[in-house]
């Protein structure tokens, strides 16, 4: 060491290394996510309202009219169209979850903490990283408690389909936080929360296959399916399902299609493979458009 | 632990900011042009100035958050272009708006702060009760800062900018739109840490009576320095004392002014003013010769009003004034700064 060198602990620490400065900072933007998300209990419940009215009102709805019109035959007895539903809500929470945390990164910007973020000498994408691991965090902890509700609807508390379950649900937080972070770099304002809502966030979902079978849909419908990411994570999570429910091979065959691409059904690693490379690449877009930004 | 540049330890080789011809150009408007000016290790100074001068504009690209057009400006001995990070690390920034988050609690900022600037973990418990204490937010420290006043959160901000042992403390603005009050006490605050840590402090400000606390002032108008030096110099380059009387008779009164000293006195309900230079030897001299009976005659040092007058030519409300037409006729100005 020179003697002009400062031996303030400031000054020693510089020479440990970027990388633990950078976990640190990963840390720090994944513990303030949980933070603010067990705050706020009234964020926790009311993000449980609508997966539960999806599931037990419109479900049952649908549940009545669809069981008079299944094939006949189908035996075994009706098959609850809710169980069906089931991997879909829970997708549906983890969906929006993820957004809502993504997004909050606009209302740090309208309030001043996400400057106090970008000045730190870290590098920016570990600030990201942190805000797609705390989002994902949130939404898994929120669609648990969703997951809680599966014996109401007939699916079994197996420990093999839990862990089955809750590994896709990560999966799916982390690829819709990754994607929310990269429109999130793109809203100026918190009103454009709306536009992503109904452009974005609507379209994911409906095209997805939450609510109902990929089969037999007319071409343009079918073609938008395929080309969601999130069906490829709502698809394995109902296989995971159905293979722990006892339903007659034709009803199974009617309700647990899977994806096709022409006449070939996608593997499930390939369908989970295809969403964590599309997670992967939002997030690299995502860190490339917050470290250009000043 | 010791800060650096306290006596005994070595402190930073050169200025602790130093800026040679810093230029940012918006488009076709120069918002900073050629700014040059060093800041000794230590010293708090201060830049004065009416809105959009160029003030927080300097200080951006100081921070590294805005690039400079061109020049160079070098922090804590450190590029602020090629040394970013190092820069970054070495400074404590207080801005104008706040910056924290309002639904964690005061020390959560800080303890994420501490996080985020690489403050070893085993000296972050001493330092975030240090600051806490200085400020004096200590018992509030587990309350949620959204239960915070603006003089509250503007104390826990400049706390946080302390709290990984800055070499160069900027505060922009950092009495804006508070109460005379919580004005009062934050500079109270500033004043303490003055003492304590012996840290440069870069402070703007358009508040004449608040550059009165700084060591060193520049008057920057329309992206330039016009002066720089403390503020007595600077008081005593306008050289004239204002000096204000009350007559029996103000009318023949500011004849005679005229007439014996070639005084031009400008008459208010007060009474009568005039500007001389050594104020205290021409008063004996009034009463001698001033054929009209005087009832009061009171002296005023220059106020950096006066100076910011003498050296543009303008008020600094006036300055102001005439400045927020410009920001309304190119909005995108103060958007762009935003970003």
């Amino acid at each position: 060491m020179s003697a002009l060198a400062v031996t303030s602990p400031a000054e020693v620490r510089v020479a440990g290394g970027r990388l633990r400065d950078d976990a640190r900072a990963v840390g720090m933007v994944w513990r303030r996510e949980l933070i603010r998300f067990r705050r706020n209990r009234l964020r926790i419940i009311t993000s449980l309202v609508q997966p539960v009215l999806f599931l037990f009102v419109l479900g049952t709805g649908l549940s009545s009219m669809i069981s008079s019109r299944l094939p006949p035959g189908s035996g075994g007895g009706a098959v609850d169209f809710r169980t069906f539903m089931f991997p879909g809500v829970v997708a549906m929470t983890v969906l929006f979850t993820s957004i809502f945390s993504a997004v909050s990164i606009v209302w740090d910007r309208e309030f001043g903490f996400l400057r106090e973020m970008l000045v730190a000498p870290v590098r920016r994408g570990s600030l990201v990283v942190g805000k797609c691991a705390g989002g994902a965090t949130v939404a898994t902890a929120q669609a648990i408690v969703m997951l809680a509700l599966a014996g109401l609807v007939h699916v079994p508390y197996s420990p093999m389909l839990i862990v089955t379950l809750v590994g896709e649900m990560v999966l799916t937080a982390f690829v819709i936080t990754a994607l929310g972070t990269v429109l999130a770099s793109r809203m100026a304002q918190v009103e454009s929360f709306q536009v992503v809502m109904q452009f974005v966030v609507l379209p994911l979902f409906f095209l997805s296959g939450a609510l109902f079978p990929l089969k037999g849909l007319p071409t343009w419908l079918g073609a938008l399916a395929r080309i969601d990411p999130l069906s490829y994570l709502v698809d394995p999570m109902r296989k995971a399902v159905f293979e722990h429910i006892h339903v007659s091979p034709r009803l199974a065959a009617y309700f647990d299609q899977g994806i096709t691409w022409g006449s070939w059904h996608v593997p499930t690693g390939l369908e989970l493979g295809l969403a964590a490379a599309f997670g992967v690449i939002m997030l690299g877009i995502a860190i490339a458009a917050f470290s250009r930004a000043e | 632990m010791r800060p650096p540049g306290r006596p005994g330890v070595p402190g930073p080789p050169g200025p602790a900011v130093e800026v040679i011809d810093l230029v940012k150009r918006y488009g076709d408007l120069e918002a900073v042009r050629a700014v040059s000016f060093d800041v000794a290790p230590g010293e708090t100074f201060g830049f004065l100035g009416p809105n959009g001068a160029g003030k927080s504009t300097t200080i951006s690209m100081l921070c590294t958050l805005v690039r400079p057009s061109g020049g160079i400006a070098r922090v804590a001995g450190f590029d602020v272009v090629s040394g970013r990070s190092e820069v970054r690390r070495r400074i404590g920034l207080v801005f104008q708006d706040t910056t924290l988050d309002d639904y964690l609690t005061a020390e959560e900022n800080l303890r994420f702060h501490a996080e985020l600037y690489g403050v070893p973990r085993g000296s972050v418990p001493g330092r975030l009760a240090d600051v806490l204490k200085m400020v004096g937010l200590w018992e509030r420290r587990d309350s949620i800062v959204r239960t915070f006043s603006g003089g509250m959160k503007r104390r826990l901000e400049i706390a946080r900018g302390l709290l990984h042992s800055p070499r160069v403390l900027f505060l922009d603005e950092p009495t804006v739109g508070l109460d005379p009050q919580t004005r009062s006490h934050i500079w109270g605050y500033i004043e303490e840490l003055r003492r304590r840590e012996a840290i440069t402090i870069f402070l703007t400000t358009h508040y004449m009576d608040e550059a009165e606390h700084c060591d060193r002032i520049a008057i920057i108008d329309q992206g330039q320095i016009v002066a720089i030096d403390t503020p007595e110099a600077l008081k005593a380059s306008v050289g004239r004392d204002r000096v204000s009387l009350q007559t029996a008779d103000d009318e023949s009164a500011a004849a005679a002014l005229k007439e014996h000293f070639g005084l031009d006195a400008t008459r208010s309900e007060g009474g009568l003013t005039v500007y001389v230079a050594g104020g205290e030897s021409f008063v004996p001299r009034l009463f001698a010769e001033l054929q009209v009976p005087i009832s009061s005659v009171s002296i005023a040092r220059p106020t950096l009003d006066d100076v910011f007058m003498t050296y543009t030519g303008r008020t600094i409300r006036d300055a102001e004034a005439s400045q927020s037409e410009r920001n309304a006729a190119a909005p995108w100005i103060r958007a762009s700064r935003r970003r």
